[in-house]
């Protein structure tokens, strides 16, 4: 094994230990921190993906996430709390000990699921999806558990994380127009989250989700 | 007959002996000092465990009367439980003649035994407080072995061995590896190392607030030389503790097999990484608050869980 | 040439959408919509006839690729795109008059709509995967603000549920995507042909079955969590309900059937891969838990709109399900159900949209005597109604009819159980339509003529496809059917 690949490897753990981390976090700040240093240990990992095989879009996809996912997306969200003025302390709906058991479950259900890939690629990737999909499924489960709408969306934005670290890392980059593409729309995605922040805001006086359980087949 | 090699095995095995005995003592001395500066004061000096011991040894045992002998005798199989452990971890060489004796696994044991007595001696005078420590160590300890196990494995996953020697042998005198896993591994042996040896955020060594002391509760009851070789064997933990940590993931600068020249170099790396253990411990301390009793076992369990995840990403990357 | 008539299908709703974020306030803003619709409805006309005449077409440096399958669903999108956007025009008129929109929210709506269309499109027409699944998620972005646009707690809360299942579902989608890619680079070799369908479907054969049979697992979950299949589905009903009526109308009518046409295409280099039945059956057990599950609930709705999204749910299962059967017959009713569903769906949802504003609640129990107040309205919910449930001669009939023969000789053991959904939705539905339309009314007038040509034409149409199905369209259909393998 070459020194990239073991960089990459280890990165790929610090993605997957961030995941954990968010998981546990009962801060909204802290959560947001975390999100921001997820990114940055993607963009390291795809600009190392990006020397390692000499792709030179991948330059590109490393910049724009160090732009986008570190200081832009952050940044909003701070934003966000501060002018939605919720700083207070994540309530979750299990409590976090049996939610890092379930997100061991969902790890040990990942790599299971990626073991016949890691098996089958004899380069860089292997290993790399099992990773990837279990920050997914870990992200997913964030927002499964947690009751508050920004939370909620810290775990989409930490979802879509570990499936572009997916396709930078376990897959030397889509091509660039995909990665554009995912980029654009990851941006509005966030804006149009802001935007509900508001309209949740002003409606139910509260960003808490479980105001919204009206809608129900009885 | 014996070769010079194993003759000078057995001359290092003791100088190792000694070594840690002695040294142990120091560190902890060291860590308080490094705590104290980091908390802007001026520290009692790194000589202070040893002014401490002497002075306890100096005065008379005070004992209770109702105290078995098992109370006796607790103090002297803890010291020899973590003077046995301390000496066999390969901290200078790896070839060392008791060092097969250095089983992962049987050192989990040894820690354990020292555990069950000096938890027993606790609840042997029969106060409340001895009961309560020995209640609350057993807690944090039942959480923390299987985390500390967990780590183990990982190692001797990569290494092929529960024995450390084999262990350090592996990761040190091979070609370089970085391993995502034991970096997991690493993480949950800190927050063992500091749940184990009584340190912030579990329990803190400095105080006796009866509402959060753990091991300071249970050893309330003891005097003079057998307080001495409490806190000794306390050292001697951490030091231990300390030292697995360094065999585990930093054991570069270990003296090969044979290779008795590379010795000097060896105890001079060792002793630069227990000062900057020391000094890390010592700083994690100051950056982490007192965490109530009832989140310890949320905290063992991170250290659990970063255990398991590393052992499931050494089997998913192989590394 | 094919480029030219491409960029005109695609940059009329761009152009579009500019325009109406510009002069979206504007009293012709309606009127703008629509002529832009039509003007992209044009251009899906010209383009499905050149590729009738001369088969599949790649555009743009292979980006895009036409071919008789995705084209059928082109017109079908420009077509109800259009004339929803003419039902819209005095709808959302009335509702502004009833005071529950605003202008600003008009232009949001205009803007929107377009760009919606635009997203669609795309979808439809794009050879690379990963854009499709990058249209996928902007279709879905410009319709979630449009289903909170009356601001309401459950409007926001439907939209709320919309953006995070459909976020969450599209995110397993693009996993899929990446293994799908990750599979093709070891094939095609890294870079951008790797990710097209054309150069995927030459290659099929020897992509990793492994890789592709989890790929698919994944891109049948994400892209059926927007198809609205059981169980992903609980956003499906309440973005209906919630939403205005012509967004109600679209999503039912046509972005199910863009993200079924995304699940297609993968099913297609899957078998090609795999050699087995793993996507069908798969697809085939999906699709019959939506038809029951659907059928289920569809009995227990108090809400009009509700209601017939549970029977989109159910429709599109069907589709699934056909689709998962596979064979000729199978595939070839599965697309003419896609093409009469999205036609009765959008009918129905207008001639709902009236009655509900007509009574001023979307509460069934308070709809009375829709054949009193306005016979049109009433005939107008009464024929689709009877439409949708694969009444003869309307063409759900035929298609069901054929599905269902199909399940009998392929799936023996299926058939009783699509036939008791079936008839268990039948009961659910006509129960409940038919004191709407009959009965003493408490509706009042509308200050606005509705518009309720497009009501009949899309049943109209229904009701030809149903009667006589013109050759060069079955033709079409069957060609359609044979690309996709079946």
């Amino acid at each position: 094994m070459t020194y990239t690949i073991q960089i990459i490897n280890m990165l790929a753990s610090m993605l997957l230990l961030i995941a954990f981390a968010m998981l546990s976090q009962r801060r909204i700040l802290s959560l947001i921190n975390l999100f921001a240093w997820q990114g940055l240990v993607l963009s390291l990992s795809t600009f190392v993906v990006a020397y390692s095989t000499d792709q030179h879009h991948l330059y590109y996809s490393a910049g724009l996430t160090l732009l986008l996912k570190v200081l832009v997306l952050p940044w909003l969200l701070h934003r966000l709390i501060r002018k939605l003025n919720v700083r207070w302390d994540v309530e979750t709906l299990i409590n976090i000990p049996t939610t890092m058991l379930v997100g061991i479950g969902l790890v040990i259900f990942a790599f299971n699921l990626a073991a016949p890939i890691s098996q089958l690629s004899e380069s860089i990737t292997r290993g790399l999806i099992g990773i990837a999909l279990a920050s997914v499924l870990l992200s997913l489960l964030m927002m499964l558990t947690r009751r508050k709408a920004v939370p909620q969306v810290v775990g989409f934005l930490a979802m879509e994380n570990g499936l572009f670290f997916a396709a930078t890392s376990a897959t030397h980059g889509m091509p660039l127009v995909v990665e554009l593409g995912i980029a654009l729309d990851v941006l509005v995605a966030t804006f149009i989250f802001g935007i509900f922040f508001f309209q949740i805001r002003e409606t139910f006086d509260s960003l808490d989700i479980s105001n919204m359980e009206k809608l129900k087949d009885d | 007959m014996m070769t010079t090699d194993q003759r000078l095995g057995i001359l290092f095995q003791l100088y190792q002996s000694l070594l840690v005995v002695l040294l142990a003592p120091l560190l902890t001395g060291w860590v308080n000092q490094c705590r104290a500066w980091l908390q802007n004061r001026t520290g009692p000096g790194l000589m202070q465990p040893y002014r401490t011991l002497r002075k306890l040894f100096h005065k008379d045992a005070v004992m209770a009367y109702n105290a078995s002998p098992l109370f006796r005798v607790t103090p002297y199989i803890l010291f020899g439980c973590m003077w046995l452990a301390a000496a066999i971890i390969p901290i200078i060489a790896v070839d060392l003649p008791f060092s097969p004796a250095a089983d992962v696994i049987a050192l989990v044991g040894v820690f354990a035994l020292a555990r069950v007595f000096i938890a027993l001696a606790a609840m042997d005078i029969g106060t409340a407080f001895g009961t309560l420590g020995a209640r609350r160590e057993m807690l944090v300890s039942f959480l923390a072995e299987p985390a500390l196990l967990m780590v183990f494995f990982t190692a001797s996953l990569i290494s092929h061995s529960t024995q450390l020697p084999r262990i350090v042998e592996a990761l040190a005198h091979h070609q370089f590896v970085l391993y995502p896993s034991l970096a997991f591994a690493g993480l949950a042996f800190v927050i063992v190392l500091l749940a184990e040896n009584a340190r912030i955020p579990v329990d803190n060594p400095g105080t006796h607030l009866e509402l959060t002391m753990i091991h300071e509760a249970m050893i309330l009851e003891y005097s003079a030389r057998h307080l001495a070789l409490v806190e000794w064997a306390s050292s001697l933990k951490l030091f231990a503790y300390i030292a697995i940590g360094i065999a585990l993931f930093v054991p570069y600068g270990i003296a090969e097999v044979g290779n008795w020249g590379a010795l000097p170099q060896a105890i001079i790396a060792l002793l630069v990484k227990l000062t900057l253990a020391g000094a890390a411990l010592a700083l994690l301390e100051a950056l982490l608050a007192k965490m109530r009793i009832f989140r310890a076992p949320e905290f063992l369990g991170t250290a659990f869980l970063l255990a398991v995840l590393g052992l499931l990403i050494h089997f998913l990357l192989g590394a | 040439m094919i480029d030219l008539q491409l960029m005109a299908l695609l940059l009329t709703p761009l152009l579009g959408g500019l325009l109406l974020a510009v002069f979206g306030s504007r009293s012709w803003a309606a009127e703008l919509n629509s002529l832009m619709s039509f003007c992209t409805f044009i251009a899906a006309v010209v383009l499905t006839m050149r590729v009738i005449d001369s088969g599949p077409q790649v555009a743009f440096n292979e980006q895009f690729f036409i071919d008789q399958f995705n084209v059928f669903l082109v017109a079908l999108t420009a077509f109800v795109a259009f004339t929803t956007s003419l039902f819209s025009r005095p709808y959302m008129r009335i509702e502004q008059h009833h005071g529950k929109l605003s202008t600003q929210m008009l232009h949001l709506y205009y803007s929107m709509y377009q760009l919606f269309t635009l997203a669609m499109l795309t979808a439809l027409t794009s050879n690379n995967m990963g854009i499709i699944w990058v249209a996928m998620e902007a279709a879905t972005l410009t319709t979630v603000l449009l289903v909170s646009l009356y601001r309401t707690p459950a409007s926001i809360e439907a939209a709320w549920k919309y953006f995070i299942l459909c976020g969450v579902g599209i995110a397993l989608a693009l996993f899929g995507t990446i293994l799908l890619y990750f599979a093709a680079e070891r094939v095609l070799g890294e870079g951008g042909t790797a990710l097209l369908w054309t150069h995927l479907n030459q290659v099929k054969g020897g992509l990793e079955p492994t890789v592709l049979k989890l790929a698919f697992v994944f891109l049948l979950v994400g892209y059926g969590t927007k198809i609205g299949l059981v169980p992903l589905h609980s956003w499906l009903p309440d973005a209906h309900a919630e939403g205005p009526t012509p967004v109600s109308a679209v999503l039912s009518g046509l972005l199910l059937n863009v993200a079924l046409c995304a699940v297609m295409r993968s099913k297609v280099l899957v078998d090609g891969s795999l050699g087995t039945h793993f996507a069908g059956n798969l697809m085939m057990g999906f699709g019959l838990l939506s038809v029951v599950v659907a059928a289920l609930f569809l009995s227990r709705q108090k809400d009009i709109k509700r209601m017939f999204a549970y029977s989109s749910i159910e429709h599109m299962g069907l589709v699934t399900f056909a689709f998962g059967m596979g064979g000729p017959v199978a595939t070839f009713a599965a697309m003419l159900h896609m093409t009469v569903h999205s036609l009765t769906k959008s009918a129905i949802f207008f001639a709902v949209g009236h009655a509900v504003q007509k009574a001023g609640t979307q509460q069934m129990e308070n709809i009375r005597g829709m054949m009193q107040v306005s016979p049109t309205v009433g005939w107008g919910l009464m024929l689709g109604t009877l439409a949708i449930l694969g009444m003869p001669p309307f063409g759900i009939f035929a298609s069901e009819f054929l599905i269902i023969t199909t399940a009998m000789h392929d799936y023996p053991w299926t058939t009783p159980i699509l036939l008791i959904a079936l008839g268990i939705a039948f009961a659910a539905i006509f129960g409940k339509v038919q004191p709407i339309v009959f009965g003493e009314t408490t509706a009042h007038r509308l200050p606005h003529q509705p518009a309720l040509i497009p009501v009949f034409a899309h049943l109209l149409l229904v009701l030809i496809l149903g009667l006589y199905m013109p050759p060069y369209l079955a033709d079409w259909y069957r060609q359609a059917a044979a690309l996709l393998g079946g």
